[in-house]
C-alpha cells in the first residue's frame, strides 16, 4: 500500500466529546499536500468542528472535486464515505447524495478552479437548489495541483510566481452566492483557526446550503510578494467583519451581549450562533446591506470575512420538491412498487 | 389491388402541420382499429418544431401481426397543402388519396393510378364549430370520421372511445361525434363505401396494450424500485422521465402525509444529471437517467468514473439521429459504439437492447439488477422509434415475489462482525467486490476516487496494485457475460447457411422480411441480440453460417465492429445491412437488401 496510515497516537488523557470520541477519531490518513500549505489548516478546523459537534464519523459524507484542495476529504474523518470526484463537479455528486439520503451531514470540499472555472455551473445551481451541506472552497487564486496558474478569483494586479500579472476581473465566491441567493455565506482565512471552527461549525448546523469561501495561501506557487493571496497580503487587509459563536441548544450564553454589535440567530435543531460585528450598521441578514458592505471593502483590497449573510428560513430542494422526510434509501421496496392488481389497473387504459 | 388482400392489411397516412392537434384524433383511429381486434401499430414522423412545420402520423394494421414500417401507403390524409405534392406522390399505386376539398388543389397534381377524395372538412367544421381553435381540431376529428365510413371502422368504437377519454366532460363527446358524423354522411353520401381497403372486426385484442417504449421503460423504473431520477430535458428521452413523474404521482405518494417517496431533480446539464445518479447509487438509492446521445458524450467523464469506482448507475439512451445535433425527431441505433467503451481510458459497459415496449418494462428493472449485482454503469439502448412510437404489445405482467437484486451489499451486522472492510476486494472470484452505504456503520467507511487505487480501496501509483484492480475489471465484464439478456434465435424453417443478426428496432423489420423471404425460397436464421457483452451464443451463431447480416440502423456498421471486435469473428463472414435515414427501418430494406446480396454473389 503506498497510502499512509496515520499512526494513532494514544495521548493520555486526551478529551472525549459527548458521544465518546477523541478528536483523533476525525482525523484522516497523512497529508500529502506541501508543508504550510493552507488546505491542510483547514482540515485541522475541520476535524476540530466535527469533533465539538460530537457528529458521529458513519453519518457523514465527505465529497470534493479535483485539486490540492479536492484531494484534502482524505485527511479527515476516516470514519465517514469519501467521494473524490471528478473536476468541478462535486456539487452534484452531492446533491445526489443527498436526494437519496437526506440524514446525512454532507461536506464538500472544493478548490477556486474547482468551482469557479470548471464547476462554476454546478457551484451556482447547489447554492439555487439550497442544497442541505457544508460547500467549502479552499481559495488560493492558482491552481495548485497543475501548478500555479492563475484561477478565476486571482485579483486583477495579483501577481504570479513568474512575475506576470493578472488582468482579468476576479470572481468572488462570497458575492456570487450572495447574488446567487445563497442562504449561508461566510468567507474565513486558513490561518486564523479560532475564527474559522466556529464558522464551520455553524455551517454544518445550517439547515441549506452553508458556502464558506476559506483564503487558503499556496505556499509553493503563490505566496510571495505582489499576491494578494499570500498569507502576508491576507494578514494585512484582514477585515473580520463578522464572527460567529456556535451555541448548542442547551448551552447557555455566557458572551457578554452587546447589543447592536451582536445578533442571535436560531438554527433549526434550536442551536444558535451568536453573531458579533465589528461594524454595527452591517446587518448579515439583508442581501442587499451584504453586497453593499462587501463592495465596499474589496474594493479597498481588504479581505472581509465572518458570516457575511445568513437566512435559516430558505426552503431546501427537498423541500421544494416534496421529498419524504424518510431518508429513500431507507423506504423498503414494499413501500416502492405498486404490485401487479395496479399494473393490471393501469394498463385498462391502454386499450 | 384485390379485396381480399387489403382487409385488414394495410397503412393509413396522415399528413397534418405541428401544433394543428391532430395527435389525439390519430390516437382515436388508431385505437379504434385495435379495439376491433386489428394488429396495429404507430408511427410520429415529427419535426423539431413547436408549431407550422409538416408532420405524418402512419398507422399500420395487419392481420398478421407485422409491427414494422412498409414502404406502402394504401390510404393517404393530405391535410397539409405544404406537402400536398409529396404526400400525393407517396401513394401506391391503387390507393386513396383523401383532401380537404375546402381549397381546391393544383390540377397538375393528378395522378391517375389513384383514387383522390376530395372532402369539404374545413368548411363543414366552420359550419357547425363556433370557436376558430375547436374548428382547426374537429377537422381532423372529422377525417376519422370519413375514414369510418370509407373504411369500415366500427362507429361504436369510436363513440365509446371518445366517452372514455372525455369521461369527466360531456360537451367534448358531444362535439367530436358531431364532427365524426359529418365526415361519415359526406363520404356515406358522395362515394362508394367501404373502400377496398377496409377494416373487419377480427379476433380481440384484450390481452394486448397500446404504449410507447418510454412509458414502459419508466413504469419499469417504478417497479424496480428507483427513487431518484435526474435529468436534463432532450428529444426523445423527455417523455421517459415525464412518463416516470406521471407513475410516481399515482403510485409514489405516502398515502397519509402525501409525501413523495422519489425525488426528481432536473438538473443544470447532463454532467450534472450524471452525477447526481452516481451520488445517489452510491448512497444506496436506485437512480438513473434518461438522455439521448448529446446526452452520454456530456456524461462521459462521470461514466468512466463509475466504471472504474464500481458505482452502479442506469442510463438510458433513447438514440436519435446524430453525428451532433443531427436530427432530434428521427431515429436510429448510432450511440452503440459510444456506450459500449463510453470515457477515456480502457472503459467497457454492459448494454441492454430492448427491441419494443414489452422489453423496455421488463429490462428497465433488469438493468437496475445488474447495474448493482455488476457495480457498474448500464446502458438501456433505446431509440425514438421504439420510445416515443405507439406499439401494440402483450399486457405487462408483475411478479409480485420479485425482490430487486441488491447485488453485494453489506449491512451494519456484517461490519461489526469483520475484522477490516476493504472496498475493491474480489474474496469469491467473480470480480465483484463488496460495498457499503454511507451512515451505516463506522467500519464500512471507504473513500471512492477516480484516481489510481488499490484492492484495499486506498490510493496507489503503484504499477503492480494499479493493474490489479483494471484486470479485476476484466473478470467482471466475464461475469456480466452470463448476466445480460441472452440472444433470442429464430430459426428458418428450413437448414440454411444464412442468418441474420439484429437488434432493437429492426426486430419487426427482421421478423417480416424472413417470411418475405421463405416465400421467395429464401431461408435464413435470426439471432436478436438482447446484451453487451455477447453470450458465447453469438460467436457460435456466426461460426455457423457462411454469411451472417447484420442489420442495423447506423451508418457505420457499428454492431458489426463490435461483434468484430468483441468475438473475434472473421469479418469477411459479416454482410452489414444498414438503414440510417432517420426513418424506422421498413421490411422492404431487408428483403432487398438480402436479394440484391444473393443476386451479386450468383452473378460472381
Ligand atoms: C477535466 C479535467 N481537466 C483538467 C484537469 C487538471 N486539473 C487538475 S486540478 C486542476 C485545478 C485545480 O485547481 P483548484 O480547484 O483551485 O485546486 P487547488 O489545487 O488550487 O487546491 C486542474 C485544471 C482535470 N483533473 N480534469
Ligand atoms: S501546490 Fe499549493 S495548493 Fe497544492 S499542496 Fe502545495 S501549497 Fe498546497
Ligand atoms: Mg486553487
Amino acid at each position: 500500500m503506498t497510502f499512509i496510515a496515520k499512526p494513532k497516537i494514544k495521548l493520555p488523557g486526551e478529551q472525549l466529546n459527548e458521544i465518546g470520541l477523541k478528536r483523533s477519531d476525525y482525523e484522516g490518513v497523512l497529508s500529502t499536500l506541501c508543508a504550510g500549505c493552507g488546505h491542510d489548516s483547514i482540515t485541522a478546523a475541520i476535524v476540530q468542528a466535527f469533533w465539538e459537534l460530537s457528529i458521529a464519523p458513519k453519518d457523514v459524507v465527505k465529497l470534493s472535486g479535483i485539486g490540492c484542495s479536492s484531494k484534502t476529504p482524505a485527511y479527515f474523518i476516516s470514519g465517514a464515505h469519501g467521494f473524490n470526484s471528478v473536476h468541478g463537479r462535486m456539487p452534484a455528486v452531492a446533491s445526489g447524495a443527498l436526494a437519496a439520503n437526506r440524514d446525512l451531514v454532507a461536506i464538500g470540499v472544493s478548490g477556486d478552479g474547482d468551482s469557479l472555472s470548471i464547476g462554476f455551473g454546478q457551484f451556482g445551481h447547489a447554492v439555487r437548489r439550497n442544497v442541505n451541506m457544508l460547500y467549502i472552497i479552499e481559495n488560493n487564486g492558482v491552481y495548485g495541483l497543475t501548478k500555479g496558474q492563475f484561477s478565476a478569483s486571482a485579483d486583477r494586479g495579483s501577481k504570479s510566481k513568474r512575475g506576470a500579472v493578472n488582468r482579468m476581473r476576479s470572481i468572488d465566491p462570497v458575492a456570487t452566492a450572495i447574488a446567487l441567493g445563497g442562504s449561508f455565506v461566510a468567507r474565513g482565512f486558513s490561518g486564523d483557526r479560532e475564527q474559522l471552527v466556529p464558522l464551520i461549525k455553524a455551517g454544518i448546523k445550517h439547515r441549506g446550503c452553508a458556502v464558506i469561501d476559506v483564503i487558503s495561501p499556496c505556499v509553493t506557487f503563490n505566496d510571495h510578494e505582489g499576491s494578494t493571496k499570500s498569507y502576508a497580503y491576507t494578514r494585512s487587509h484582514y477585515n473580520p467583519a463578522v464572527n460567529a459563536e456556535y451555541i448548542a441548544p442547551a448551552e447557555e450564553i455566557k458572551a457578554n451581549y452587546d447589543k447592536g454589535e451582536t445578533m442571535l440567530v436560531t438554527l433549526h435543531d434550536g442551536s444558535r450562533i451568536l453573531l458579533r460585528k465589528a461594524d454595527s450598521s452591517f446587518p448579515p441578514t439583508l442581501r442587499s446591506a451584504a453586497m453593499r458592505y462587501l463592495e465596499a471593502h474589496s474594493s479597498r483590497g481588504e479581505v472581509v470575512t465572518g458570516v457575511l449573510y445568513i437566512n435559516e428560513d430558505m426552503p431546501l430542494v427537498h423541500d421544494i420538491a416534496g421529498t419524504t422526510a424518510t431518508p429513500l434509501t431507507d423506504l423498503p421496496y414494499e413501500r416502492l412498487s405498486p404490485g401487479s392488481e395496479a399494473l393490471n389497473r393501469l394498463q385498462k387504459r391502454m386499450r | 389491388m384485390s379485396d381480399a388482400s387489403h382487409v385488414n392489411d394495410f397503412v393509413i397516412k396522415i399528413a397534418t402541420a405541428n401544433g394543428t392537434g391532430s395527435a389525439s384524433a390519430n390516437g382515436l383511429l388508431m385505437k379504434a382499429l385495435f379495439r376491433m381486434g386489428l394488429p396495429v401499430t404507430g408511427k410520429n414522423l415529427f419535426p423539431s418544431n413547436i408549431q407550422g412545420l409538416p408532420t405524418w402520423y402512419e398507422i399500420r394494421a395487419n392481420r398478421d401481426g407485422y409491427m414494422s414500417r412498409t414502404g406502402r401507403v394504401d390510404v393517404m390524409v393530405a391535410m397539409n397543402a405544404q406537402t400536398y405534392s409529396q404526400d400525393l406522390a407517396e401513394v401506391s399505386p391503387g390507393g386513396f388519396l383523401i383532401y380537404d376539398s375546402t381549397w381546391p388543389r393544383r390540377d397538375m397534381d393528378q395522378r391517375d393510378d389513384i383514387t383522390v377524395l376530395g372532402i369539404p372538412l374545413a368548411r363543414m367544421c366552420n359550419e357547425h364549430f363556433d370557436v376558430a381553435r375547436i374548428r382547426i381540431l374537429m377537422k381532423n376529428v372529422a377525417y376519422v370520421g370519413a375514414l369510418a365510413a370509407l373504411m369500415d371502422i366500427d362507429t361504436e368504437v369510436l363513440k365509446t372511445l371518445l366517452q372514455e377519454t372525455f369521461a369527466s366532460k360531456p360537451k367534448l363527446v358531444e362535439g367530436n361525434l358531431e364532427a365524426i358524423r359529418l365526415g361519415y354522411d359526406y363520404a356515406k353520401e358522395h362515394f362508394t363505401c367501404p373502400l377496398p381497403v377496409r377494416a373487419e372486426r377480427m379476433g380481440d385484442n384484450r390481452k394486448h396494450i397500446l404504449i410507447d417504449g418510454n412509458s414502459a421503460a419508466a413504469l419499469g423504473c417504478v417497479y424496480a424500485g428507483a427513487t431518484v431520477g435526474a435529468w436534463y430535458p432532450i428529444t426523445p428521452s423527455t417523455s421517459l422521465m415525464d412518463a416516470f413523474q406521471g407513475y410516481c404521482e399515482r403510485f409514489r405518494k405516502d398515502p397519509e402525509t402525501g409525501e413523495n417517496l422519489f425525488c426528481i431533480i432536473q438538473a443544470e446539464d447532463e454532467l450534472a444529471a450524471a452525477g447526481m445518479v452516481l451520488g445517489a447509487n452510491w448512497t444506496g438509492a436506485r437512480a438513473f437517467t434518461p438522455t439521448s446521445g448529446p446526452g452520454i458524450s456530456l456524461m462521459s467523464e462521470f461514466i468512466g468514473f463509475a466504471y472504474y469506482a464500481e458505482i452502479p448507475a442506469v442510463f438510458f439512451d433513447v438514440q436519435r439521429v446524430g453525428p451532433s445535433t443531427g436530427m432530434p425527431t428521427r431515429t436510429q441505433q448510432c450511440d452503440l459504439m459510444t456506450c459500449a467503451y463510453a470515457s477515456h481510458g480502457d472503459t467497457r459497459h454492459p448494454m441492454l437492447l430492448p427491441a419494443n415496449p414489452h422489453e423496455c418494462f421488463e429490462m428497465a428493472v433488469q438493468a437496475f439488477d445488474l447495474a448493482e449485482r455488476l457495480q457498474t454503469p448500464v446502458f438501456f439502448m433505446s431509440d425514438l422509434d421504439i420510445g416515443m412510437n405507439d406499439w401494440m404489445i402483450p399486457e405487462l405482467t408483475w411478479d409480485d415475489a420479485y425482490q430487486p437484486d441488491r447485488g453485494k451489499v453489506l449491512g451494519p451486522d456484517e461490519l461489526e462482525d469483520m475484522e477490516r472492510f476493504y472496498r475493491y476486494l474480489d474474496s469469491d472470484g467473480d470480480g465483484i467486490p463488496h460495498r457499503t452505504y454511507p451512515g451505516t456503520h463506522h467500519k464500512g467507511a471507504y473513500f471512492v476516487r477516480g484516481s489510481g487505487h488499490n484492492q484495499y480501496g486506498g490510493y496507489t501509483e503503484d504499477a503492480e496494485e494499479y493493474q490489479q484492480v483494471v484486470d479485476r475489471l476484466l473478470v467482471k465484464w466475464d461475469t456480466a457475460r452470463d448476466l445480460v439478456p441472452a440472444p433470442v434465435l429464430t430459426p428458418a424453417e428450413q437448414k440454411s447457411d444464412l442468418g441474420i443478426i439484429a437488434f432493437g428496432s429492426s426486430d419487426g423489420a427482421v421478423i417480416e422480411a424472413m417470411d418475405r423471404l421463405a416465400d421467395t425460397g429464401v431461408h435464413v436464421d435470426y439471432l436478436r441480440l438482447r446484451g453487451f457483452p455477447f453470450a458465447d451464443a453469438v460467436a457460435e451463431f456466426i461460426e455457423a453460417h457462411e454469411t451472417v447480416f447484420v442489420v442495423e440502423q447506423n451508418r457505420d456498421a457499428q454492431m458489426r465492429l463490435l461483434l468484430i471486435q468483441e468475438t473475434g469473428a472473421d469479418p469477411a463472414r459479416l454482410a452489414s445491412l444498414l438503414h440510417y435515414n432517420g426513418l424506422p427501418i421498413p421490411s422492404d430494406a431487408v428483403v432487398d437488401g438480402i436479394t440484391e446480396h444473393i443476386l451479386k454473389e450468383a452473378a460472381a
